[in-house]
């Protein structure tokens, strides 16, 4: 054996340190465009603001669905940075390509795991995204400060960014899933386009869960598309009306349906390799 | 023991078949999908020792790269077995991975916008090799491949020579053992396929990496390898060395006649003209009548000059391509 195996675990940590730096690299050579891109990105926050506006005053409640005025273009922000951490624009796309286009062969023939690979380049796309927006974020929000209620605790602060990194995790596996569909189908555009439109009602991202009926919101937050949007920005700015124990099992189920997603990920990566390798190539 | 050992190695796969055309037949392709069987390769054999350049040629579709992803263990195959160094290709064990490299002429493995730099730095760490042993075998692949000052350059900036050079590099900088080439120098120019042909040929000097190389140009043919495989409809047909793909697939000689004056017009009598330029024409004889044709016609005409030769593997083996649906069922299936 030419390589030694001695050193295999140092190693595995350098490989993926490696991906994520050039990665990184890779993400500024287009920062400019990339910037623009972010800032439209805040446009429709304007809309959605006048929208509410035009709601509340129309109807004269003073909450609904348990909101203020301020607090929902406050829940909008909120929302929209939960969204910045669990989008995952061209995941789904970008992995049927490489199947249907074989660049899978560059993960299968190299001693690289094509999952890890795309969640270090992921997390370095958005490491970059972040350090880019961060800016124009915090204008934002300090522009719309008299919105928000009081700062959480530092508890809920806690939590909250632990909610924002499994938000990453599980939109990542969820796009990862859709995208790893085409090892049966090799085509996930319509599938993806009318994943994203339903998530977009479904994570809390359009409006709270709230507003629903009292079922279908229970509902939903059995699913895993509230901690998409919905549970990172109503932590923050409700978490204090959360009982230990409502904490304690969101978080829980939280995690639980990260456990199952990865598991699903991983499943359907070894069976469509598999299938892959049976049929096509 | 060779390094490259395939056992009547067979690949089935299924296509889907879409009949009728537009929504209607699509609709139908969605609710009944009807497959035929198509045999890519069928009971192949041979072995590879190390350190040999066989080239491995076939008209489109025989099952070149349908092998050669066996071999990667980027597929299974439906039967058969196959053996690269000590591993079964298609386990794709981490170990294998690091001792073989599949570089496709049509497929790019590099950071398209970084320096290639980036690329390798990656691949070093990808493949967990020693700094020092990285550094030496860069600066050697780079050096002899003269594209060092190409490094720093973004790859989409790079033309299509100078990607593939580079894509040579990140393949080899791990020092793989086995090398399989599928098509590399495709679509290059004439100066860049002569760059990297003499590339292959001196790194194969060199280091000994064993080789399996397609290509459509025989001219990398000739300059690399010594030994051929010619499969067609997965079945191989021909096993041996490239001087023998000539006496074995054509029964012509090319005759090459310079006369006095002008090439005579009832010269067609003796044998099919394949040519004819001022005072120059070239013939194609049979083997076995090379000598009493040629007697007929110096005696008949005033010949200044007669070259005898071998029909070039390029014509051969375009000719045995252009006529192998005809060919395949009409040459005996040897194994040797």
């Amino acid at each position: 054996m030419s390589i030694s195996l001695a050193s295999q675990s140092p190693s595995i940590t350098r490989k993926y340190a490696t991906t994520f730096s050039v990665a990184i690299s890779d993400r500024l050579t287009y920062r400019t465009d990339f910037l623009f891109a972010t800032l439209m990105r805040f446009l429709p926050l304007v809309s959605i603001a006048f929208l509410w506006t035009a709601i509340f005053e129309g109807s004269g409640a003073t909450r609904i669905a348990g909101f203020t005025q301020g607090e929902m273009v406050a829940y909008n922000l909120m929302v929209f940075i939960s969204r910045a951490f669990s989008s995952m624009p061209g995941l789904a796309i970008g992995i049927a390509s490489d199947i249907r286009d074989g660049q899978i062969k560059k993960y299968l023939t190299q001693p690289v795991d094509m999952i890890s690979f795309l969640f270090v380049t992921r997390l370095a796309h958005k490491l970059v995204y972040y350090l880019l927006a961060l800016a124009p974020f915090g204008l934002v929000i300090f522009l719309c400060r008299d919105f928000f209620p009081p700062s959480p605790t530092p508890a809920i602060w806690f939590w909250f960014i632990v909610s924002l990194a499994f938000s990453f995790v599980i939109g990542f596996m969820f796009e990862a899933t859709i995208g790893l569909i085409a090892f049966w189908t090799l085509e996930v555009t319509s599938l993806s386009y009318l994943t994203m439109s339903v998530v977009y009602v479904l994570s809390g991202h359009m409006f709270p869960l709230d507003l629903l009926p009292p079922a279908v919101a229970e509902f939903l937050r059995w699913l895993p598309f509230q901690y998409l949007a919905y549970f990172p920005a109503k932590l923050f700015l409700l978490g204090n009306q959360m009982s230990v124990e409502m904490l304690t099992f969101e978080i829980a189920r939280m995690i639980g349906w990260t456990l199952a997603l990865v598991t699903l990920v991983r499943v359907l990566f070894a069976r469509g390799l598999r299938r892959y390798s049976a049929f096509g190539g | 023991m060779p390094i490259v050992e395939v056992n009547d190695l067979a690949k089935t796969y299924r296509v889907a078949q879409k009949k009728k055309v537009g929504v209607l037949g699509s609709l139908q392709q969605l609710f009944s999908p009807e497959y035929k069987t198509v045999s890519a390769v069928q009971g192949l054999s041979f072995q590879i020792d190390e350190g040999e350049m066989v080239a491995f040629l076939g008209p489109n579709g025989a099952g070149k790269t349908t092998t050669l992803k066996m071999l990667s263990g980027l597929i299974y195959p439906t039967a058969g077995t196959a053996r690269v160094m000590t591993f079964v290709p298609w386990e794709r064990r981490d170990d294998y991975r690091r001792q073989f490299s599949l570089v496709m002429g049509q497929k790019n493995q590099l950071w398209w916008d970084l320096p290639a730099r980036e690329s390798f730095r990656l691949h070093r760490d990808i493949y967990g090799l020693d700094p020092s042993f990285f550094t030496k075998t860069h600066d050697s692949l780079v050096e002899l491949l003269r594209v060092s000052h190409l490094i720093d350059q973004p790859v989409r900036e790079l033309s299509l020579g100078e990607r593939m050079k580079m894509e040579l590099v990140a393949a080899l900088l791990h020092q793989p053992r086995v090398l399989f080439l599928d098509e590399p120098t495709i679509g290059l120019d004439v100066v860049a396929q002569t760059q990297i042909r003499d590339f292959l040929r001196e790194h194969n000097r060199e280091r000994g990496v064993t080789t399996l190389l397609t290509s459509h140009y025989m001219r990398d043919v000739e300059s690399l390898c010594r030994r051929a495989i010619i499969i067609n409809h997965g079945r191989l047909i021909y096993d041996g060395t490239l001087d023998g793909i000539v006496a074995k697939f054509t029964r012509f000689k090319t005759v090459k006649l310079q006369f006095a004056g002008e090439v005579p017009t009832d010269l067609a009598a003796y044998a099919p003209v394949h040519d004819s330029r001022g005072s120059t024409a070239y013939l194609r004889l049979e083997r076995n009548q090379v000598a009493s044709i040629l007697a007929q016609i110096l005696d008949r005409y005033a010949v200044d000059d007669v070259t005898v030769d071998e029909v070039p593997l390029e014509e051969v083996i375009a000719d045995f391509f252009q006529s192998a649906d005809q060919a395949a069922s009409l040459l005996p299936r040897t194994a040797s």
